[in-house]
This record gives structure tokens, sequence and C-alpha cells, in this order.
């Protein structure tokens, strides 16, 4: 079973032209499996965009990919845009602890049974197949909306706050800060269509 | 015309546009239907009827609008995608059109944790501005959403709602803007007691030329007492009630306060009326319908423009 596929080029290639690049690869869930020749592939095409790589095993895991961050850190202050190739998990960890950064996921997420609690976490991914981070600041609406909104926020959001409970943060106020901080607001304008549930496996 | 909508009619002339809303029974009688009918009935150009309103289990919108129609009302159905996915939800486009309906306001919809049957699953396959866009290209392209195409398009005036209320503030025009290029052709708005904020918010319209491309009607709605304005202020999401306003009910004898509440609304639609850019009024008077036709009277909205037939 797939658990990741290789966005289309065309799908990110507007989002990153012109723009120096630090990729981060996630080996862990290769087995089950991780398309590694397509993600090569993927990466030769970027060519002379790409200022540094890492390749490690399970990115979902925040203090070891903390860590790779530290390693790489002038590579990283180098590059405008970070590239996941990852679950939708690890592009949320990476995005969450390189705030100042826009972190764009290169894969859509089909499957994760059984792998999702392999470290803990506090990030979900829904494994909708696909991915939205890329418009949403890294942080998933899918997965933490109440009402799993793709044109959020609602009219419910107060203070920071989701309507339905005062204790769930509104993913979406998240996201208009995050994209705030990214100098990327006008990606709110875009019109999130209705979403194809019929790619994941497991929806 | 893109429709035989009375709503439509109206605001095309340029006429300031009056809606009412209809909140359908817990119940199968049909008679607190055809008795709200009646009332508002010449004094409101359509009729809002709720879609399970607060995720609670009423009468379905389409099937009370029926009802309503054979009293004369022009109605809006309103239709949430809380409980119904995109196959469901289109069904119900064509079958509204096809029994006459004219309006149709499509919302998310409140959270099912609201209502009385907090344990079920909501659905939520699309959102508002999808559905706008999906009933905009059902009736301008004969599309379903899967681009299939049908012979005969459901033609509806399509509304969304907007709530200038709400967080974050900058975003908020922003969100109408894109209500507005999914296909909305009115916008009605969330209940408005502080006034200022929505002038701010009208502004932020303006500045991109928005009131120009949709008709906005402004959410207006008495309030019966002081319990009911510290309830909407503490306990609703997404509801701006001043201090000013409970203050103003505080201030008259206990048996005066609804009529202070009546008094409150007209006020605040003559307010709202002076702001360039808003086409009507949206007036719930939830509950409390007899009182429609002595706000509209007192704001100086009758009689009404006597309706298609």
């Amino acid at each position: 079973m797939l658990a990741v596929q290789i966005k289309a080029e065309q799908e990110i290639a507007p989002l990153i032209s012109s723009k120096k690049l630090f990729i981060f690869e996630c080996l862990g869930c290769r087995d089950v499996y991780y398309p590694v020749e397509e993600a090569e592939q993927f990466i030769a095409g970027l060519k002379e965009g790409v200022v540094g790589k890492a390749s490690l095993d399970y990115l979902c895991h925040r203090e070891f990919t903390h860590e790779y961050i530290k390693a790489y850190a002038s590579e990283i202050e180098k590059a405008q845009v970070i590239l996941v190739f990852s679950c939708g998990v690890g592009a949320q960890v990476v995005s969450s602890l390189l705030e100042d950064k826009i972190v764009y996921t290169c894969c859509d997420t089909l499957y994760l049974n059984g792998f999702q609690g392999l470290t803990v976490q506090e990030f979900d991914c829904d494994q909708c197949g696909e991915c939205y981070l890329n418009y949403t600041g890294g942080l998933c609406p899918i997965a933490r909306c109440s009402k799993h909104l793709l044109n959020g926020p609602c009219g419910g959001s107060q203070d920071g706050k989701c309507e339905v409970d005062p204790d769930i943060p509104c993913v979406w106020q998240q996201i208009v800060d995050r994209l705030a901080k990214l100098g990327q607001l006008d990606t709110l304008e875009r019109l999130g269509t209705a979403k194809n549930w019929n790619v994941s496996p497991v929806s | 015309m893109k429709t035989r909508s009375n709503l439509e009619r109206v605001l095309e002339a340029g006429q300031f546009a009056v809606t009412g809303e209809l909140g359908p029974p817990q119940s199968a009688d049909s008679q607190v239907i055809r008795r709200k009918a009646k009332i508002l009935g010449g004094h409101v150009d359509a009729v809002n009827v709720t879609d399970g309103q607060t995720a609670v289990v009423r009468m379905a919108s389409w099937a009370a609008s029926l009802i309503g129609k054979e009293e004369g009302l022009d109605h809006i159905v309103q239709m949430t995608c809380r409980d119904r996915n995109r196959i469901a939800l289109q069904m119900d486009v064509l079958g509204i059109a096809a029994l006459g309906i004219n309006n149709i306001l499509c919302l998310t919809g409140d959270h099912q944790k609201f209502g009385n049957h907090p344990m079920a699953r909501g659905v939520y396959d699309v959102d508002s501005i999808q559905l706008v866009n999906i009933v905009r290209d059902m009736r301008d392209e004969k599309k379903f959403q899967c681009g299939d195409e049908m012979a005969v398009e459901p033609c509806l005036f399509i509304g969304a709602a907007a709530n200038p209320f709400a967080d974050p503030f900058e975003f908020r025009v922003t969100r109408l803007a894109k209500k507005i290029a999914a296909g909305a052709d009115f916008i009605q708005t969330q209940i408005i007691y502080n006034v200022d904020k929505f002038a701010e918010w009208m502004e932020g319209v303006r500045d991109r030329g928005l009131h120009e491309r949709v008709k906005i009607l402004a959410g207006v709605a008495p309030i019966k007492s002081v319990g009911a304005a510290r309830y909407m202020k503490a306990r609703v999401p997404g509801m701006d009630v001043p201090d000013s306003v409970i203050a103003r009910l505080q201030g008259v004898p206990k048996d005066q306060v609804s009529r202070e509440g009546i008094k409150l609304c007209v006020d605040i639609i003559s307010q709202v009326r002076e702001i360039e850019g808003v086409a009507g009024i949206h007036l719930m008077a939830i509950e409390w319908e007899e009182v429609v036709p002595e706000i509209v009277g007192a704001a100086g909205l009758l009689p009404r423009p006597s309706p298609l037939t």
C-alpha cells in the first residue's frame, strides 16, 4: 500500500518558481511504501534551485527533526522555500518548527494506518489523498477544523477559538496568522473548490 | 432577471428590500407555518425558512417553504452542508426549483454539537462557498458538480451569509469576496447590534467595490429581554452585543423592555439604511413574528411592492 504519492509537477511549479529551495525527505515509512524513485526524479528536475537536502527517517518525530534543522541551519537560512517529501504529519512538523519559512509539501498522503502513532506528536493527518497544506500555511483544516472547511474561518471563529468548544483552537485563525507572518495573505483569496474524497483508500 | 424571484425583482428595481424569517416547527404541524406565513405576508419581500437551525430537528426547509408558498410567500430555502453531501444537496436544489421555489441561501450550518442530536455525524462534504459555486454552475452552466450536464436548470436566486463580527475581522471582507466569486447574488448578514463595527466592515466592502457586485441585506432582530441580550453576548458564537445595548434595555421598567427592544431594532434599521451599499434588511424575529408588521411599518418600509404572481 502506497503511503504517499508525489504531487504533480504542475501543482508545485507555480509555488516555487525561481525560489531557493531546501528539501526534507522522509524515508521512515519507505517500506509501506515511499516512492523513492519518483521523488528522486522530481528532485532532480528542480536542479539549480536546491541549496540543500536532508534525508532522514521519521520526520514526524519532532525532537529528531529539530536536531536535523539545527544541523542544516545555514542551508535552511539561505532557502526561501522548504520542500517536504513526507506524509502530512511530517510536513506539519517541519512547518511548525520553521515558523518563519514557507513550507510546502510535495506529497499527497494516502495511507498511514498503524504508522500515525509511531512517535508521539501533536499533528494529525486524515490521509485525504489531496494535501491542502500548501495553501494553509502548513496547518491542516481537514484534520483540525470542526467542519473540515477549505474556505475558513467560518462565522463561529471568535478570540482564536472554535465555536464548538472553547478548548479547541480555531485552526483557521492560526492559518490566517501564519499566512500573515509569511506575507501570504493573498492565499486566502483562493477559492477552495469541492474536494475529491475519492482519492484516499481509507475514506 | 436571472429568476422569477420576487426578492430579485425588488432588489433589481433598486428598492430597499425586506426579508423575514420563518422557523419550521419541531413537529409535523403545518398550521404553525400557515399562522406565521399569514403574519409575514405583505410585510416582507421574501421569507427565509431555516434548515434545522442550531442543529435541532425541525420540519425540512423545502417542505415548510411549500406550505408557506401556498400562503403567497416568496421563500428563501436555507440549505446547510451539515446534513447532506453534494449528491443530496444537488437533488434538493433540483427539487426546490421544480416546486417553484425561487431563492436559496447556502450555509455551512450550525455544528451538530449545538443541537438536540449532538451524537450525530456531521457531513460537511462541501462548505457554503462551494455550495454557492455548485448551485451557480447548475443554474448558469447546466452542469452538476461532477461536470455532467442537465436538461433543465434550477433557476434560483442565490444567497449566502456573512458575519462581519467573527474573527479575524480583517478576513471578513475577503470571505465575502470569495462568496461573490463563487456566485452569490445576495448576502444576508449576521444580526447587527454593533452598528459601528458593521459600518467599518461595509467600508472595507466598498473599498473593493463588492457592494456593486452583490446585494447586501443587513441582518436585524428585536431583543425581547435583558436576559436574551446577555445570552446572545455570552453564548451565541459570532454575535457582537455591545454593553450599550444591554444598558439601554436595562434603562427602562421591566414591563417595557420588549417595547424598547422593538424600538432599538427600528433605530438600527434606520442607521444601517444610511450606510452606502446596504440594499435591504433581513429581519429575524424568530418566534416573535407578530412584531414584524410593526417594526417594518415603524421603519417606514411599508407598503412593500406587490409580489409577483
